[in-house]
């Protein structure tokens, strides 16, 4: 494990990571933090860093991975704002929160992702908690399989996948591996490559599939593709962990963005699932997410449940109410639950019709290439299909910001 | 066949459990003094006016929305929490020696702290005091300690710190290793090291080369004056140490729920700074991302606001001051009972916490008889009496002591 957060860049010889300082009273301080090498700056920070460094008037960014509205700037939805409001109005405590957080916001969590009938749920077969958004769900998840999988302790992301997955599933003392799943030539799915993936992918392995909007590509297997790998991978005994952090966001409608989910559910899965609230409820910064484990019975749900609090306690020992509680008051009001499904289609409203200009705009432009990727693709992000050498160039020249490996906002 | 048939029940948390509990208890006269969370002479939580101003501030202050918090957290509350640990004049800040991380609480910053010392600077010894907060150990465990120990702390017969104890248990640790540290109000005895001590632990600790990691839960709660407080952080620091410490602002600002924390690490050189950060930012990024905005917005708009600081100073003396209030009541009523043995260290002891010096069959009489809870291990939340409790809790203490 310590080698996996340093740099690589090799230590000089004679050169110890630990210095332990002599004599504290000396003037040519010794410090233990010395030989602390630089990390890599992060892919996706780092460009967001230089963007604010750049002076022209005219820069965009499109590497970060928020929401803007029109004016370019961030959004805070009217039903969050008005959700805010009716919190602070109630003047609530500030005790601690249980260590799996507020039940009544993780339950309406889990039943938006499954759907209210959904038989595990009827049968209480999950055990979920609250969690930092995406990012904490994942590493609950992670950290729970490192501990009681035992199967291979392998986890498959596909190729190419939100950076971050790699050093969560790592830090969890899983190892990681790659299965296909972009077509840089068609830029959409590769279904055949995807396919030979899974049947050669060891039986009893953790699969990590993103439930919609794929992160950075854009692209996501249709409902047929989704059953077909849902088949596949019960027949492979694989293991799904899905990340959900678009529902609603992608298409504008919660039940087609959770499809992909409920076909594993009915085809009788178990499986992870990590949901992030950042962009489908513009609260990025609160951290309000959820961590599902599905069991196969309420029993084992509670005995999963008493050990995913375990885990949290030692790592923050209870989740930050703020946000969860906003999510719940938009959860439990009929009328604020709609106008949060209407800020959901403005978002994604805006996302298409801005696909659908850059399109248009490049083939009136006269560019001769195939454009119809991006508005094939779905969700936040779209993989151009641009190389380093020309997204190099269009930063700078035209201080227009984003990722090396071609994926925009 | 289920993947997870075989995953066992995980233990159940003591204090947690006591809390329940006491919750489901029907008795009409009952008192909690097992959580650690301040009370009213009411009984209630206490959410500090100028918390609930600042909130409400903040929460229509359209300029002020949900955006992501740079990894390792809000600028201007770091700077103020570091600020308020090693004292505005500290060298170590105008030195550019200081950093602070914005942590998942108290809690999060002991793991993030300990996670770094693990995997970058390779450390796997720590210890912890005998008693000392349950999640120390699981903490560093989880973080990849390898070798967990405690150094002598209470002396439950004497009911003081058992200091020879300590210091041999320092002097025989190995070269490197990690020390916990309270930094004041120590949990769960109450009892801290004199300015005295402190030196002859520095002095160990300076010549064992060993890693000293402070615990600060309850600055300016314990006595009130955050400076003092925060003496032994600064001392460490002005001798020169090199150190973490894992601020809480759960119970100086009653932000329990909100989980407002930082990670003060102070360096020998300002030059390892950026290489420090940026492991700390890939340590975080794979716990979390990014740290929650709410509460650190509310202890930065206040620390950086002279008017609200001040009013928050009050806040933390009325706190300390009904903490000590009663202390003071209780031993009094013990006296007057003149219940069997020394009851001095409720007065002496600092902090929310007292380590009664009951012991398992004295606390079982609390808890069945008299429906009082504390933990088995004798400690109780001072913040749990009240004037109208304090007669109830004195004379429960009295028939449990001289019945068991």
């Amino acid at each position: 494990m310590l080698s996996l957060l340093k740099s690589p860049r090799i230590h000089k010889a004679g050169k110890n990571v630990t210095v332990f300082g002599t004599n504290l009273s000396d003037t040519r301080y010794k410090s233990w933090l010395a030989g602390v090498k630089m990390a890599p700056p992060d892919a996706i920070l780092g460009i967001t860093e230089a963007f604010l460094k750049d002076e022209n008037p005219r820069k965009v960014n499109l590497g970060v991975g928020a929401y803007r509205d029109d004016d370019n700037k961030p959004w805070v939805l009217p039903s969050v704002k008005e959700a805010e409001k009716r919190v602070i109005t109630q003047r609530m405590n500030k005790e601690y929160a249980p260590i799996h957080g507020l039940t009544a916001f993780y339950n309406k969590s889990i039943e938006l992702a499954l759907g209210p009938d959904a038989e595990i749920l009827m049968n209480k077969r999950n055990a979920t908690v609250q969690s930092l958004s995406g990012t904490g769900a994942l590493r609950i998840g992670a950290a729970f399989l490192g501990l009681f999988w035992k199967g291979e302790r392998m986890v498959y992301l596909p190729t190419p996948t939100w950076p971050n997955h790699r050093p969560i599933f790592m830090h969890s003392g899983l190892k990681v591996a790659n299965y296909s799943y972009y077509d840089p030539n068609t830029r959409a799915l590769n279904e055949q490559g995807l396919h030979e993936s899974l049947c050669k992918i060891p039986e009893k392995s953790i699969v990590l599939l993103h439930a919609c909007a794929h992160n950075p590509t854009g692209v996501d297997p249709t409902e047929d593709q989704w059953c077909e790998i849902s088949c596949i991978m019960k027949e492979r005994h694989l293991y799904p962990f899905f990340d959900l952090a678009y529902l609603g966001f992608a298409s504008g409608n919660i039940n087609k963005d959770a499809l992909a989910l409920r076909i594993f559910a009915a085809d009788g899965h178990q499986f992870c699932l990590a949901q992030s609230y950042a962009k489908n409820m513009g609260l990025y910064g609160e951290r309000v997410g959820s961590l599902t484990i599905v069991c196969s019975t309420k029993d084992e749900a509670e005995r999963v449940h008493s050990n995913l609090k375990t885990i949290i306690r030692p790592m923050y020992s209870n989740p930050p109410v703020h946000g969860a509680r906003i999510a719940l008051e938009i959860f439990k009001d009929d009328k604020l639950f709609c106008l949060w499904l209407e800020d959901l289609k403005v978002m994604a409203n805006r996302t298409i019709a801005m696909r659908k200009q850059l399109t248009e705009k490049l083939i009136s432009l006269g560019s001769t290439h195939s454009w119809e990727h991006i508005t094939n693709q779905i969700g936040m992000f779209s993989y151009t299909g641009l190389k380093a050498e020309q997204v190099a160039r269009l930063t700078k020249e035209y201080s227009i910001y984003m990722t090396k490996d071609g994926a925009l906002l | 066949m289920s993947v997870f048939e075989s995953v066992e029940k995980g233990p159940a948390i003591e204090v947690f459990a006591l809390n329940r509990a006491f919750l489901d208890d029907t008795a009409t006269k009952k008192a909690n003094l097992a959580i650690g969370a301040y009370r009213t002479n009411e009984g209630k939580p206490w959410v500090f006016p100028v918390v609930r101003k600042t909130e409400i501030k903040i929460a229509s202050d359209e300029t002020i929305n949900h955006e992501y918090l740079p990894v390792l957290g809000n600028d201007a509350f770091t700077k103020a929490a570091v600020g308020l640990l090693l004292g505005e004049n500290s060298a170590a800040i105008a030195e550019k020696r200081a950093i602070g991380i914005q942590t998942l609480s108290g809690t999060g910053a002991l793991r993030i702290g300990a996670q770094f010392l693990r995997v970058i600077l390779d450390r796997r010894v720590a210890y912890y005091s005998n008693p000392t907060w349950e999640n120390h150990h699981k903490v560093f465990l989880d973080a990849g300690f390898e070798t967990l120990r405690s150094y002598r702390y209470w002396d439950q017969e004497k009911r003081k710190i058992d200091f020879e104890g300590l210091l041999a248990d320092l002097e025989a640790a190995p070269e490197g290793a990690v020390i916990i540290l309270h930094a004041c109000a120590h949990n769960p005895t109450g009892y801290d090291p004199t300015q005295e001590q402190w030196k002859q632990i520095a002095d160990v600790m300076e010549r064992k080369k060993l890693y000293p990691f402070l615990d600060s839960a309850y600055q300016g709660f314990a006595s009130g004056d955050p400076g003092k407080d925060a003496w032994a952080v600064r001392y460490f620091v002005d001798r020169g140490f090199e150190l973490f410490v894992a601020q809480s602002f759960a119970k100086n600002f009653g932000l329990y729920c909100e989980r407002v924390g930082n990670l003060t690490v102070v360096q020998r050189n300002a030059a390892s700074s950026e290489a420090v950060a940026s492991q700390f930012t890939l340590l975080v990024r794979g716990m979390y991302s990014n740290p929650p905005a709410f509460g650190s917005r509310i202890v930065a708009t206040i620390l950086n606001t002279p008017e609200l600081r001040k009013e928050w100073m009050e806040c933390i003396e009325t706190m300390s001051g009904r903490i000590i209030k009663m202390r003071k009541a209780l031993f009094e009523r013990l006296t007057e009972l003149q219940t069997p043995g020394t009851w001095d260290h409720i007065v002496s002891q600092i902090g929310m916490f007292s380590y009664t010096g009951l012991n398992e069959k004295q606390v079982r009489v609390l808890i069945d008889e008299f429906h009082i809870y504390l933990l088995k291990s004798g400690r109780i939340n001072m913040c749990g009496l009240n004037e109208n409790n304090v007669d109830y809790v004195a004379q429960a203490i009295h028939t449990a002591v001289t019945k068991a």
